[in-house]
């Protein structure tokens, strides 16, 4: 052993002595080990980033309790298990896989660790130690709606869908809807790209619609492009996932952003507690699970008010999103006056409300 | 009817926009693959040339300094394929696909820092009354200075590859290396030379989808589209105006499919998704359906391993 190596062993000693001081009498191993498993780059400034500020939330408020673990980029896929299996296996005893595709793998690996608790995002399979959560990213779109109804001039409105699913056709509904209590002259046209994320697709599709006379862009996909391209126009838009505003701060109208902060924490307490129960939790204005980014300061503040009480109005449940009477394409009544949608038809809703143009692809 | 009319010059600039990487990639492997060398590593050298672009306009606010970085840094993932497959001499395919996930991982990493930060776009042409004239205006005098550079690029290519000498000797290096190698001529070296052009222009691919068309960085920003380019490379044997018509033909039918959705006629998405693709094959292949003149058109040594004692 040289001088150097010595020194650094020295050091290194020194350095593990005064953390099993901090640390004191709570040592590492008591700690609650969380782990967290997200589909994209924690760096997406989108879906998965929403995600890890949750984590950061938990390690901000309870970390005296906990240690957070995260996997970033994981594809849905067999790799998916692998990962699961490895948080499981070094002593995680919280584990929350936050995408669609991973519901299997974690109900496999959920059976493997009976006691493990697994949260699975989105998805609809639970166990007895598999809980599952989502947001009510619809009732969001309500409130947009109105913004747009009264923002809109040419009364046509552009809409980017990445894939025909309930959850998107469930939010152009909400969001039509609301734009034609407004505006009962507008008017949405949709354009599906099949993709969540492609930068150079959803700009064409901006512009297309564009194109053909929309003056305001909604976008259910997660690239800021279609906000980069109004933008450009001199045209209103509506970001999806994080506040988009630096890509087109005169377009940027607002944007629906998840938030898991408060779930993840809760949830995590409920582990410390003993009171963890494997539930469904479908949350939304109200449970904060998500909310608008800051609005535009160009839109007048009578719309911002209708805004905050439509909003205020689906926290207190005075209102729903899907509010009878409902009519579809064909003027048939599928809510009838006085109900409101279930759950179940909004998890499989597969049609649009007047005032779509063309079909759901199918 | 006259609504429908009036998209027409819309539809067209967005075509010839929605083209450019597509053309510049194309173009690049085409020499490539004239001199013999097949690399599939588009898609990882487009990446590479986005993601570099864009750092080096964000850092330093230049962005002829960007776009030159970006073919640099294209060039340089053509030159690491160039020491692989033509002085160690490894598979060609395999390398090539090896490039493409390379390119992927690499440019995930040196992007970052990158991701979320929002860039100018590139200064559009406007030349006074041209750029105003109805239909045409906006589709052939108010585009991207990239859009035009990547047209000015097919002719060049074209006069390089059958009117020049140097595009002679590139081609024979393609058709049989022995000959040329007997001839004299230093295979190994032109065909570096041809990878590291197709590197160059697919990074300009790559850095007109960051720096322009879509400002910004995102992994994968790409999306396929260097595999596109091979494809067309292929359908259009090898010949840089016909690389041109599909590259437009695929900008257009994109473009058009997502018109038709607009307007709500009642076809799947997912089936006029997927038009582009069978249009711009279908065409291609017809226009170049006569066999004898796709083998001629084809470099006989295309993937070939060259040693030159073997």
């Amino acid at each position: 052993m040289n001088r150097r190596t010595m020194g650094k062993t020295l050091l290194g000693l020194a350095g593990a002595a005064a953390i099993a001081l901090s640390v004191g009498t709570a040592a590492a191993q008591d700690k609650l080990k969380v782990g967290f498993v997200y589909v994209g780059p924690i760096s997406d400034h989108g879906y998965s980033y929403q995600h890890d500020q949750g984590r950061l939330a938990v390690e901000k408020q309870l970390g005296d309790k906990v240690t957070t673990t995260y996997v970033e980029n994981v594809p849905e896929g067999a790799d998916a298990e692998r990962v699961i299996e490895q948080l499981a296996a070094s002593g995680h005893k919280l584990i929350f896989t936050t995408s669609f595709g991973f519901m299997n793998p974690t109900l496999k690996v959920a059976q493997r660790y009976p006691d493990v608790k697994f949260e699975h995002a989105t998805g609809y399979k639970r166990a007895a130690n598999v809980a599952t959560y989502s947001a009510r990213f619809y009732e969001g779109r309500t409130v947009i709606g109105a913004i747009v109804g009264k923002m809109t001039k040419s009364n046509v409105i552009g809409y980017i869908g990445s894939f025909p699913i309930p959850e998107v056709v469930s939010g152009i509904n909400a969001f039509t809807i609301a734009l034609r209590e407004q505006n009962p002259k507008a008017e949405v046209r949709v354009v599906w790209v099949n993709s969540w994320y492609d930068p150079g697709k959803e700009a064409e599709a901006a512009k297309a619609l564009i194109d053909q006379g929309a003056d305001v862009i909604v976008q259910h996909t997660d690239s800021p492009a279609p906000v980069q391209t109004a933008q450009e126009r001199g045209l209103w838009s509506v970001g999806q996932s994080s506040d988009m505003t630096r890509f087109g701060p005169k377009s940027h109208l607002t944007a629906i952003v998840d938030d898991w902060n408060g779930y993840y924490v809760d949830r995590v307490k409920a582990v410390l507690d003993g009171t963890w129960k494997s539930v469904d939790t479908w949350g939304g204005f109200k449970d904060k699970m998500l909310f608008l980014a800051p609005y535009n300061p160009a839109i007048p503040a009578d719309v911002v008010a209708l805004a905050d009480t439509i909003k205020a109005d689906i926290m207190s449940g005075k209102r729903h999103s899907f509010q009878g009477p409902v009519k579809d394409q064909s003027g048939k009544v599928v809510i009838p006056e006085g109900k409101t949608a279930t759950d179940e038809q909004i998890l499989k809703m597969d049609w649009y409300v007047e005032g779509v143009q063309g079909k759901v692809p199918k | 009817m006259s609504a429908e009319f009036a998209l027409v010059g819309p539809i067209l600039a967005a075509m010839f926009a929605a083209a450019t990487p597509l053309l510049f990639a194309a173009l690049g492997e085409a020499v490539t693959e004239k001199s013999g060398v097949l690399n599939l590593g588009v898609e990882g050298m487009m990446l590479m040339g986005a993601v570099c672009g864009f750092a080096i306009t964000v850092k330093t606010g230049s962005a002829p300094l960007g776009l030159l970085i970006a073919a640099g840094a294209g060039a340089a993932m053509g030159a690491l394929f160039g020491v692989l497959t033509l002085l160690l001499l490894a598979n060609q395919v395999a390398t090539g696909l090896a490039l493409t996930l390379f390119g992927v991982g690499l440019s995930a990493l040196v992007g970052q820092g990158f991701v979320g930060i929002p860039l100018e776009g590139l200064p559009k042409l406007h030349i006074p009354v041209l750029s105003d004239l109805p239909v045409v205006g906006q589709a052939v005098f108010g585009q991207d200075l990239l859009v035009y550079l990547g047209i000015a690029a097919v002719p060049l290519v074209h006069l390089f590859l059958y009117r020049t000498r140097a595009g002679l000797v590139l081609r024979a290096v393609g058709e049989n290396h022995h000959a040329a190698h007997a001839l004299g001529y230093k295979v190994i070296r032109i065909r570096f030379l041809a990878v590291m052009f197709g590197g160059a222009m697919s990074g300009l691919g790559g850095a007109f989808l960051s720096m322009d068309y879509t400002p910004m960085w995102a992994e994968n920003i790409t999306a396929g589209r260097g595999w596109i380019a091979l494809a067309l490379v292929v359908f259009a044997t090898w010949k840089p105006v016909r690389v041109m018509l599909g590259a437009w033909l695929f900008g257009g039918v994109t473009i058009a499919q997502l018109h038709v959705q607009g307007f709500g006629i009642d076809i799947p998405s997912q089936i006029l998704s997927m038009l582009p693709y069978l249009a711009t094959v279908l065409v291609l292949v017809l226009i170049s359906r006569d066999v004898a003149r796709i083998r001629l058109n084809a470099p006989a040594c295309l993937g070939k391993l060259f040693h030159p004692d073997s």
